[in-house]
């Protein structure tokens, strides 16, 4: 597995740079990932961090939009526009857990 | 090294255009699926929905769409069975609701959400969805009768220039 340097911490990512090791993560760390694509996390971002780095402990996977949605209570709109065009995938790259495997 | 994933944030020109004409309790799921995956990747998409398809996005029939295997001999009973579902049997009383509850059910156990929500969410994420001028005239339907979330009722015309470029999928 690749290792790379993120806000002065040695990570562990996989070849496309997503975290692979859940303990890994601190806040600088997700706060450094999310500048790397173009994102200034505010107290509605964090939200949705959270609340998907808690689910994938709790369920041992990545909730998909639906869930993060339904479950963590933020509407998909709001989601679109926290993370704009690929809001799955980029919510999952900053809060440091694997990108959503379902189909919904 | 750093590497960051790319999110493809200036590729923004890719759009694809469903057009949604059935309307049993299966074959409307396709397009719904498939609209929902292309705007998790942030792309352009559209329904449009014809004939049958119109049940999906009138208020009073989008909840009770019906499923039967009548005329599908591709369905299998349940548990990876050798066997097709008998075409006669699908045609008895009551046939149609039983299968519509099982389907129900199985759609449900996946965590796949009902059609008024899914067509909600693919709204929500930013799904446009179109109504066919001829299907409405044809059933006498008016904008009333639909979801809010239909934009406009458009003729083929319509269609046709809105999905210039696009790629088209007929489901």
């Amino acid at each position: 597995m690749p290792t790379t340097t993120i806000a002065g911490a040695e990570v562990t990512v996989d070849d496309e740079g997503f975290m692979t090791e859940y303990d890994e993560w601190t806040e600088e760390i997700g706060a450094a990932l999310a500048a790397n694509i173009g994102i200034e996390l505010n107290e509605s971002h964090w939200k949705v961090i959270s609340f998907l780095r808690e689910d994938y402990k709790a369920e041992g996977e990545t909730p998909m939009l639906r869930r993060v949605s339904n479950v963590g209570g933020v509407p998909t709109k709001e989601l679109f526009q926290l993370f704009p065009k690929k809001p799955a995938k980029k919510m999952s790259y900053i809060a440091g857990v694997p990108k959503p495997q379902g189909c919904v | 090294m750093t590497f960051v994933p790319d999110f493809g944030d200036d590729d923004g020109d890719r759009k694809i255009c469903f057009i949604a004409s059935k309307g049993t309790l299966d074959m409307v799921y396709p397009s719904l699926v498939m609209a929902n995956a292309a705007l998790g990747e942030g792309i352009e998409t559209h329904i449009f929905f014809t004939f049958w398809g119109m049940d999906i996005i009138t208020k009073k029939h989008q909840e009770d769409l019906q499923f039967t295997w009548m005329g599908n001999t591709a369905m299998h009973p349940p548990g990876g069975s050798k066997f097709h579902m008998p075409q006669g049997l699908a045609g008895l009383p009551g046939m149609t609701a039983l299968a519509t509850r099982m389907m129900k059910k199985q759609i449900a156990d996946l965590d796949v959400p009902d059609v008024p929500e899914f067509v909600q969410m693919v709204a929500d994420a930013g799904g446009h969805l179109w109504a066919c001028r001829m299907s409405v005239d044809m059933m006498g339907l008016t904008k009333e009768d639909m979801i809010p979330e239909v934009e406009d009722i458009i003729s083929a015309t319509d269609f046709i220039e809105l999905s210039d470029g696009a790629q088209v999928i007929f489901t």
